[in-house]
């Protein structure tokens, strides 16, 4: 079922708001209005609008100011600027600063509902356009399963006989050996690759947003649910839903997973309205389910359901022979994504690189390829570059703490100070990522 | 349903029979003398929408469920140019006006059959919205939008399966 496209109005003038509101209303559109921009900023505070509809005139912030707000709040919503004076130098300045178009009051009614038919139109194009960029990403994706031991051709000859049944799989292994990556990579080659492969990271969210999130929700159906939304299972109609860190879901949450998995139907919090999905879940843990039944703390029944297909991921230092592919493969990723020549790396490096441990697996692998990428000389990885090497080479000898406020730094300039991908780069969430950027008293170089 | 401008009663015997028999339910015409100059808005040359839909209810004694206004004369509200009719969804009032669905405003022969069938439409059209019905996507039933003429002649005068079951259910 498509989603509502939602319209706010802006307009001072009662009239105005009203006619558009009952109009809109009786299109069956969800529709809000404001009487002035301060409120309308309000309101976009907290939720998105597909469609907003902005009179030029307004006392205090005028339309054009308006607009230039609501374009930096999301530059995804469609602004239309209204005025009852039509003059050739305000529509020009609308259209530069991103306006999708500038009308005329009052409307011919034909007029509107062309003007919000092919906005909308244009809406479902984009929301298109981001769901096959995704899906292209996620077939770009299974290129990362780097290897050649006998524990990697054994992962990759699962990974396709299990792809194209429609079992439930969990995925067990050490945090950092590519849990996702498997998942991506089963629904990449399964019969379902064309839909969405929906993750959701339960570990991460309380038993109440992850209600909410997985099932979705209905407005008003608690503080703070100002719009219908839908939840993941939904989203993955027809795809596959990767519930992550699946041993931290509470035990009611258990039931409820159980009962949408036998039935593959549910219904949002606060909502009447059975739903019904079609998708294949694939869960991963870094956990002993097993143990976890035995101790009581999880499903029996929801584990038997979930443990059709049991896959495992070595952890590297099982698998010692593959760094080196693996070392060149990172290489190779992050030279290219920072535009760099390709660069080799020192054979003592390297040997102290195939010796680690690698408490944190490929994930721990890939991040100091990175950081070695980052801070070196740009023509190859020598040993100082990488954290084992550090001390034997550095002097004076730098302080842990020292190494992690530089190595943040690096990564927050990375990604240009977007803090959730940073924090994702890390493999921190993002309350640790901000307590250590205020720990370390970081600040943004303008 | 309430005259608000000079009918021929047989004209108003037909809408009212036709939007009795599709809303299953008695519908009472009565003529009302109501002095419209209040509602005129000398600037766009066009009566007021709004305020004669909150007006109309003034106009009679009588009980109803619901009770629509049908004028002759051109209406608008403040955001659009004009409208064939409006209601405020779920409520109980509703207007219409024939003056946009006369043939001979387009440069057009004059066709009263065709005209009582726009009418129907219409008056079926904005007593829906007072059920609580939206726009219906079925290009056949009564309850899709029409901004212009030809489109009301190319849906039925009747509620689809869909819109007649929330009707129904629950749509008061």
């Amino acid at each position: 079922m498509a989603e509502k496209i939602s319209i706010l109005i802006v307009d001072d003038e009662d009239s105005v708001r009203d006619s558009l509101l009952n109009w809109f209303i009786e299109d069956g559109y969800e529709v809000e209005a404001a009487e002035n921009a301060k409120k309308a900023l309000q309101l976009l505070e907290h939720r998105v609008f597909n469609i907003i509809l902005v009179d030029i005139k307004m006392p205090g912030m005028d339309g054009l100011e308006l607009q230039r707000r609501i374009k930096a709040l999301n530059s995804e919503s469609i602004v239309i600027i209204m005025t009852a004076f039509a003059s050739v130098e305000t529509a020009v300045q609308a259209l530069k600063d991103g306006a999708y178009d500038y009308v005329t009051k009052p409307f011919d009614p034909d007029d509107l509902s062309h003007l919000i038919r092919n906005a909308g139109a244009q809406i479902s194009l984009s929301k298109e356009n981001e769901a096959l960029k995704k899906r292209v990403t996620t077939l770009e994706d299974i290129d990362d399963i780097i290897g050649q031991s006998e524990a990697i051709r054994r992962l990759l000859e699962q990974i396709e006989s299990v792809a194209q049944s429609n079992s439930s799989v969990i995925i067990t292994g050490e945090s950092g050996t590519g849990k996702e990556l498997v998942a991506r990579a089963i629904h990449a080659n399964s019969p379902r690759r064309y839909f969405p492969l929906v993750s959701v990271h339960c570990g991460a969210l309380t038993e109440s947003l992850l209600e909410s999130e997985l099932f979705g929700h209905e407005k008003g159906a608690f503080t703070g649910a100002t719009f219908n939304r839908k939840g993941r299972f939904e989203m993955a109609d027809g795809g596959t839903i990767f519930l992550d860190e699946i041993a931290t879901v509470s035990p009611k949450m258990q039931i409820e997973l159980l009962r949408v998995l036998e039935t593959k139907s549910f219904h949002r919090v606060g909502g009447n309205k059975e739903i019904t999905s079609d998708f294949r879940v694939i869960c991963a843990t870094n956990r002993d389910l097993k143990t976890m039944v035995h101790n009581g703390t999880f499903r029996e029944d929801l584990y038997y359901r979930l443990n059709v297909v049991n896959i495992t991921i070595p952890p590297l230092r099982e698998r010692p022979d593959d760094i080196p592919l693996l070392v060149n493969h990172f290489i190779r990723k992050y030279c290219t994504s920072m535009s760099r020549d390709l660069i080799a790396i020192e054979p003592t490096a390297m040997k102290q690189l195939e010796k680690f441990e690698f408490p944190g697996n490929v994930r721990e692998l890939e991040n100091m390829i990175e950081r070695a990428i980052v801070i070196g000389n740009g023509r190859e990885i020598r040993l100082k570059d990488l954290p084992m090497g550090r001390e034997a080479v550095d002097s004076p000898v730098e302080s842990l703490e020292e190494i992690e406020k530089k190595h943040i730094e690096q990564i927050l300039s990375k990604y240009e100070w977007n803090v959730s991908r940073s924090a994702r780069a890390l493999n921190v969430d993002r309350v640790t990522l901000y307590n250590k950027i205020r720990k370390y008293g970081l600040k943004q170089k303008k | 349903m309430l005259s608000c401008s000079q009918f021929d009663r047989e004209f108003l015997r037909q809408v009212a029979t036709a939007v009795g028999n599709e809303y299953r339910t008695g519908v009472m015409t009565e003529e009302c003398h109501l002095d419209l100059n209040p509602f005129y808005n000398p600037t766009r040359r066009q009566y007021d929408g709004d305020r004669l839909l909150r007006h109309i209810p003034l106009c009679t004694a009588s009980h109803y469920t619901k009770l629509v206004g049908l004028f002759r004369v051109d209406i608008y509200i403040p955001i659009l140019t004009y409208i064939f009719g409006q209601a405020i969804l779920g409520k109980s009032d509703a207007i219409a006006s024939v003056f946009r669905l006369r043939n001979e405003l387009y440069g057009m022969k004059q066709d009263e059959k065709l005209l009582l069938s726009r009418t129907v439409k219409e008056v079926i059209h904005e007593l829906g919205h007072t059920f609580g019905l939206i726009h219906c996507q079925n290009h056949a039933c009564v309850m899709r939008s029409s901004t212009y003429v030809e489109e009301i002649d190319l849906k039925s005068s009747s509620l689809c399966t869909g819109c007649r079951e929330q009707i129904a259910h629950g749509k008061k």
